[in-house]
């Protein structure tokens, strides 16, 4: 069996998700945005009340693994494209891992806490 | 060959002055660097500067008051500025580079219209949201 190192589809799966969690946090912010800026600002009870509905736990958390999928795409192609030596890259790849994570879980904690 | 093409010389290395003063990016270039650069910003440190403000702002009225008058700091504003400027930069760009793919102004023309459109929309947006803030 011959394997080739090179060749299409590699990047395919990255490529999409990139561009389909940008969609949903695009969205996501629109909506956001909109429902926040029409008023005059915003008290305690209004802001608890919004982050207590189901749905909107729900929508935040679909927005934060959008974020960290996408986010991981992007940060890799740019360490691929800037840091030359494996052993750096490697290790800033990790700590990108870590920071991701570390967000992942703190948003859950925030959100269901 | 013209004399003029022959004299450059090859091949052309890069450093920092060349980078600097003697290559001129075309404006998407500048629509694409400042799309990576803000990208990056928005992972780190912006996503954990709203996490810590999210988090705190929800655990309880005091500590809502207290995020409150922190966002009232003139350092923290600024701060919240250049976060603004980032998402909407981020996303004007993005939504450009969703319609190339889409094979939607490729051409050279509308190719540099749309980058000056997305510098000058998410320019626009960081002014509305800053004067909001203020």
């Amino acid at each position: 069996m011959t394997r080739t190192v090179v060749g299409a589809h590699y990047g395919m799966r990255d490529w999409l998700a990139q561009r389909l969690t940008a969609v949903v946090m695009a969205v996501y912010s629109l909506v956001l945005a909109v429902a926040l800026m029409r008023g005059e600002p915003i008290a305690y009870p209004v802001w608890r009340d919004l982050f207590a509905q189901g749905w909107m736990r729900v929508a935040t958390l679909v927005f934060a693994v959008s974020l960290v999928w996408h986010a991981w795409v992007g940060a890799r192609d740019i360490l691929m494209d800037y840091v030359k030596p494996d052993g750096l890259r490697l290790a800033l790849q990790v700590l990108t891992l870590l920071l991701l994570a570390t967000y992942m879980a703190w948003t859950i904690q925030v959100l269901w806490r | 060959m013209s004399s003029a093409a022959a004299k450059k010389l090859r091949p052309k290395y890069l450093n920092l002055r060349a980078l600097l003063f003697e290559i001129r990016l075309p404006l998407p270039g500048w629509i694409s660097i400042l799309h990576r650069v803000s990208g990056a910003l928005l992972v780190f440190p912006f996503a954990a500067w709203l996490l810590y403000m999210l988090d705190h702002s929800l655990a309880s009225e005091q500590s809502f008051q207290a995020v409150s008058a922190y966002l009232d700091l003139p350092l923290v504003k600024a701060g919240v500025l250049l976060f603004v400027w980032a998402y909407c930069h981020h996303l004007c760009a993005g939504v450009r580079f969703l319609l190339l793919d889409l094979n939607r102004g490729i051409e050279l023309v509308p190719a540099r219209r749309s980058s000056l459109a997305v510098l000058v929309v998410s320019l626009a947006l960081t002014a509305f949201f800053g004067a909001r803030l203020w």
